[in-house]
């Protein structure tokens, strides 16, 4: 139990933590301000990966393929959102929960057919790949680095545009009284078409990110998606607040527990049994984390909605 | 309301509407049972076994559709992680098959709990199992609402699923295949007809007690859980426990026919788990028509139909499966059962 070991797997476990953010902020500011459960979101996260890794192929540049990537996600969530989703904000969740997992059969099943079943490949640039020494001699990838500076200043930009813009104005109007910013003359069907698109372009942003350190493949957006809802569930639906401290939690915690609990129960077990037991245990760290949240407080812990 | 035409006095005048109404929606589902059940039993003896497997597996299907429309339909709880109970259920039956096969015992402290290839024990070890994980979920579930609900159910579901997939015991991802047929005494389970006449019984007492409950004093509180909680609090019920009970036996079920499952492919994977199929279950009650007592056999019917009859054309058929149930969500709200014999609810 080194202490090297515990810096890279703290800077692992922010690092899966802003990634997080990126999906669930545009998650949570969806419900927040339009009531919406959007089961589709992971497929934006798909739809960036894929455009980034196209794009990237084809000019070289890994900046140009993100630029691409997130502006696809952004226009595949503009267009969704005017087609499908506009008509379902009056509907019950459960049509909502519907129309959106269909919607995730149509973008998986499309995207095979156009690309294929077999993974693209997309890299980071080499400018981006190589390693930096950190305090107590830890070698760490630059890549990974800079995405914890990339979810760093996407949190801090969309606390300004909440905050400070005029579209935050309304964004945060539009969670507390939809009827009456409506009275009041806003927009409210562009407003919800431009919240749509910015929650799906971050989404796209975080997919293209994870998708050069892992890999860029049909269903990656899964996963994340659900990870994505224990967030916001832990940090309170509707909360940008919460989505960040729900998503540095899961990150942190999942990351250790996937580590650090086969070594614990290494020290009382026979090592085969120990792993065993330890990951089983680690994978469902978070969901138990959840289940202990919840338990105390039951809308989250930070909720807009009382 | 069913009853509407009944009450009457014979001979005297009934309104034509509700007359016709009421036949076409009797006899839709009885067509639709009728073909369930004579269908595979002429398939068999034409020699097409593979038809009467895949009536089991329309039947197992709608089995555990008809536990989740428990939940969802009638008492308006959106469970999106239903595969757990499923899942569970099948890896009862495995597990236990497992060890009835090589003869170790499946815990020897503190009771010693040996392995069993019987039906009998595994279907209520199966059902009691899955009752119990759905009272400690249901009983954290319940006390959130709406979007965390479903959220909430879901996140349980995937906690399963993954420990399935990392407990290498069993398989791990890879699975547990399950080296014998389970049996029951006197009946050749291993028969492809005796197996679907099983599946088919189960089917029609999940579907007799669920309308048996609805019919109820329970039932009538459950609905009025989903309708207005605070009026039946008010009328001195307390919602939660009703919901918790009701979600508990809607959890049974499915389990049930999860360990069905199990034995039909004589095997058993995390894929049962995964909350595609939890989807997918609720795919199947929306495609029925939610609360509609066949709706859950209508939407197993049309959901494996168009998987094997797309499925052979294209093998992006699920493509094809988003739109239909795209369409269906946006446009036809009442699922086919609301299509073919008309509205029941009045919503």
């Amino acid at each position: 139990m080194s202490v090297t070991l515990l810096i890279e797997q703290l800077l692992n476990g922010v690092q899966l933590g802003t990634m997080l953010f990126l999906m669930a902020s545009g998650l949570t500011l969806v419900f927040g301000v339009m009531g919406l459960i959007n089961l589709a979101h992971g497929s934006f996260y798909m739809v960036g990966a894929y455009a980034t890794a196209a794009v990237t192929a084809s000019t070289g540049s890994f900046l140009t393929g993100l630029a691409a990537g997130m502006a696809a996600a952004a226009v595949a969530g503009a267009l969704v959102e005017l087609i499908v989703i506009r008509r379902l904000y009056h509907r019950p969740h459960l049509d909502q929960v519907l129309a959106t997992f269909a919607l995730i059969l149509i973008f998986s099943e499309g995207t095979r057919w156009i690309f294929g079943s077999s993974p693209l490949r997309l890299s980071p640039p080499s400018w981006l790949t190589g390693f930096v020494t950190l305090p107590g001699n830890t070698r760490y990838p630059i890549y990974r680095l800079v995405l914890i500076g990339v979810g760093i200043v996407i949190a801090i930009a969309l606390y300004v545009l909440i905050s400070r813009t005029r579209l935050g104005m309304r964004i945060r109007a539009g969670e507390s009284d939809r009827e009456m910013i409506g009275a009041l003359g806003v927009n409210i069907s562009k407003l919800y078409t431009v919240v749509f698109a910015l929650g799906a372009g971050l989404a796209g942003l975080a997919g293209a990110l994870v998708g050069a350190l892992q890999s860029v493949q049909v269903g990656m957006g899964e996963p994340v998606l659900i990870l994505a809802f224990v967030v916001i569930v832990i940090g309170g639906i509707g909360s940008i607040k919460g989505a960040l401290l729900g998503a540095l939690l899961v990150g942190v915690v999942d990351t250790l527990g996937r580590v650090y609990l086969p070594i614990f129960f290494r020290a009382f077990m026979p090592p085969s049994e120990a792993s065993g037991v330890g990951a089983a245990l680690a994978a469902m760290l978070i969901y138990i984390l959840m289940a202990i949240i919840l338990a105390f407080k039951p809308k989250g812990l930070f909720s807009a909605h009382d | 309301m069913i009853n509407t035409t009944s009450q009457r006095a014979p001979g005297a005048v009934k309104a034509p509407g509700t007359e016709r109404h009421f036949d076409r929606k009797g006899l839709v589902q009885m067509t639709l049972l009728g073909l369930l059940l004579i269908l595979p039993v002429v398939a068999y003896f034409l020699g097409h076994l593979y038809y009467v497997n895949l009536a089991s597996r329309i039947t197992i299907i709608a089995m555990a559709a008809v536990g989740l429309n428990l939940a969802i339909g009638y008492g308006g709880m959106v469970s999106f992680g239903h595969a757990a109970y499923f899942g569970l259920g099948g890896y009862v039956a495995g597990i236990s098959a497992y060890h009835a096969f090589d003869f170790t015992p499946f815990m020897s402290w503190p009771i010693s709990v040996p392995g069993s290839d019987n039906l009998l024990v595994i279907w209520l070890a199966a059902a009691l199992l899955c009752a119990l994980l759905a009272l400690v979920i249901g009983a954290i579930s319940l006390r959130t609402t709406g979007v965390y609900f479903i959220m909430i159910t879901l996140a349980f579901a995937q906690m399963i699923y993954y420990f399935a997939n990392s407990w290498p015991t069993y398989g791990g991802e890879d699975g547990l295949p399950i080296y014998i047929r389970n049996t029951l005494p006197l009946l050749d389970t291993g028969n492809a007809l005796t197996y679907f006449l099983i599946c088919f019984i189960g089917l029609i007492l999940a579907m007799a007690l669920t309308s048996r409950l609805m019919k109820s004093r329970f039932g009538a509180a459950l609905t009025m859980a989903r309708l207005n909680d605070v009026r039946l609090a008010t009328s001195g019920i307390s919602p939660y426990p009703i919901r918790l009970v009701a979600f508990v036996i809607s959890a049974a079920i499915t389990g049930l026919a999860g360990a069905l499952y199990a034995d039909l492919n004589g095997f058993v994977s995390p894929t049962v788990l995964s909350w595609h199929f939890s989807g997918e279950l609720m795919v199947i009650v929306i495609l029925g028509g939610v609360g509609r007592l066949y709706g859950p056999l209508a939407g197993a019917v049309l959901f494996v139909m168009m998987e094997t009859l797309l499925g052979g054309i294209t093998q992006y058929w699920q493509l094809f499966l988003g739109l239909v149930l795209l369409g269906v969500v946006l446009f036809a709200q009442h699922g086919v059962m609301g299509l073919l014999a008309g509205r029941e609810r009045n919503e």
